[in-house]
């Protein structure tokens, strides 16, 4: 299907799509890859007076090393997330789950500020978000602010970015030497998360140092598996102590049932998965 | 809204409506009818081109995204009527039947071995993951891309790399807005 009229204008900088996104009212949409915006619209799902293509601001893309963290554009590409010497040198656990998101051609044009400021539930990137405690820049007209992960997503498709703003770039800070590992359960390729687990560990002689879990789709927000990570710290990395962190993965979750899976499977597949990623994330 | 794009070489420059899809744009407007729409969801891959080098889905491109650009088309592929070695490794392996998923598959094998020139079953299977066939049951279509990979001189993969355009006197210059 083709979607309804809409206006389209290609800011030069973020300043300039700052004042669109202002001036047009919340009648008006950002477009960053279009890999989430252009089904919707192609099914007519929504139907924006406005679309503001973001694609085309040099300072929304890329990757830099901010010493002890690292920044990544909103717009840039999944494809390069995934291959970034940065990204996998001090946040593997991102680029790992990158490479876990659609197929190559839609992480070709859709992008990392995308996928986070869409929210999906079961989008691959929020969980890792959480657990790394990312921190989201945000524009609007009164200036620039920071939110962080922990208080950015707040419903199924809803973020704490308000109307008229814009998602600059996520701070991740460094975790350098961590291992991680993203478990994804879906069933067919490119096909989403049913549930997916974020998992990075600091081993440090046999010992883990320190542990991030973050859970996709068991809840209408990312979950971060507090429980699990309070029974991994301290504890070797043995298999008993492993399975018996991750019995605790389903603490504080709220999953759905849906076409895909209830939510009682959904809470069998969350221990299940934590296992297999904190055992990959410590090994 | 006025774009101009260079397909397959040619350049072209056109009054388009900002909804319009490129896929729409390279069928309907430049008669590029290689490219097919297999589905509305964009998961089929059927309609996958190269955008400045790297494959995309362009039921899922705006035609207005793709202003100033590069595209590359399956028609785009085959050099003065020979085929390009992927093509005749589709082929020779029996790597369609219907068809219709073929022009995708090929635009996708053709990226997948410009970043991997020697790519083993799986690397092909996930490679290709964004497109579906409905016939064939992949076997023969990893087959065929395993054996291009094998036949494939360097040249041969880079074969969207931007050249001089050729400026087009189409009839997509005199189309309405
Ligand atoms: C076939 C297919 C399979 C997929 N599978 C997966 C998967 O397995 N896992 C997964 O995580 N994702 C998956 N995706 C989605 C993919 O990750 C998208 O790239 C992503 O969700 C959206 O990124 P985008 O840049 O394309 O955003 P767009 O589609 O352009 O925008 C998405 C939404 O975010 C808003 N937005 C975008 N950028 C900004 C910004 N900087 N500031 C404020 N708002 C913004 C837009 O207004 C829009 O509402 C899939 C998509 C497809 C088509
Ligand atoms: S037609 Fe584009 S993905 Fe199916
Ligand atoms: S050959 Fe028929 S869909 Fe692939």
């Amino acid at each position: 299907m083709i979607p309804a009229a809409f206006d389209y204008v290609v800011p030069a900088s973020v300043d300039d799509a700052v004042r669109e996104l202002h001036d047009a009212g919340e009648d008006a949409k950002v477009l960053a890859g279009g890999q989430s915006l252009l089904p919707v619209l192609r099914m007519r799902l929504a139907a924006p007076s406005k679309i503001i293509d973001i694609g085309r601001i040099p300072e929304l893309k890329g990757i830099r090393d901010e010493g002890d963290h690292l920044v990544i554009g909103a717009a840039t590409p999944h494809h390069e997330v995934q291959k970034n010497q940065l990204v996998r040198d001090h946040a593997l656990l991102i680029a790992l789950a990158t490479e876990t998101v659609a197929d190559p051609q839609v992480r070709h044009l859709g992008t990392f500020g995308g996928a986070l400021a869409h929210a999906d539930p079961a989008g691959d990137l929020l969980a890792p978000a959480l657990a790394l405690d990312a921190v989201f820049v945000v524009a609007g007209m009164d200036g620039r602010h920071e939110i962080p992960a922990s208080e950015f997503f707040v419903d199924y498709f809803t973020t704490a970015l308000r109307p008229g703003e814009l998602l600059l770039e996520v701070k991740v800070p460094k975790y350098t030497g961590w291992r991680a590992h993203y478990e994804k359960f879906n069933r067919v390729a490119q096909a989403w998360s049913i549930c997916g687990v974020a998992a990075a560990c600091r081993v440090d002689g046999g010992t883990i140092a320190e542990a991030r879990v973050g859970l996709t789709n068991m809840s209408s927000v990312p979950v971060r598996a507090r429980a699990v990570e309070q029974a991994l710290v301290g504890q070797q990395a043995t298999a008993e102590v492993i399975k018996a962190a991750a019995s605790h993965a389903v603490d504080g979750t709220l999953p759905t049932s849906d076409g895909n899976a209830d939510a009682e499977y959904r809470e069998h597949l969350a221990k299940v998965l934590t296992e297999r990623a904190v055992t990959a994330a410590c090994s | 809204m006025r774009i101009t794009t260079t397909v397959d070489g040619t350049s072209y420059t056109d009054e388009v409506e900002p909804r319009m899809l490129l896929v729409q744009y390279l069928r309907e407007r430049l008669g590029k009818v290689g490219t097919v729409v297999g589905c509305d969801t964009s998961n089929c891959g059927a309609c996958t081109v190269h955008l400045d080098g790297q494959s995309v889905k362009s039921c899922s491109v705006l035609a207005v995204q793709a202003d100033g650009r590069e595209i590359t088309t399956i028609e785009g592929l085959a050099d003065d009527g020979e085929l390009h070695p992927l093509q005749q490794a589709f082929h020779d392996n029996h790597a369609l039947q219907c068809g219709f998923c073929t022009p995708g598959m090929i635009m996708q094998a053709l990226d997948l071995l410009k970043e991997n020139p020697d790519p083993d079953e799986d690397e092909v299977r996930s490679g290709l993951e964004g497109n579906l066939c409905r016939c064939t049951g992949y076997q023969n279509i990893v087959k065929a891309v395993r054996a291009a990979a094998e036949q494939m001189p360097s040249a041969a993969r880079q074969a969207d790399v931007p050249q001089e355009p050729v400026t087009a006197s189409m009839p997509s210059e005199v189309s309405q807005s």
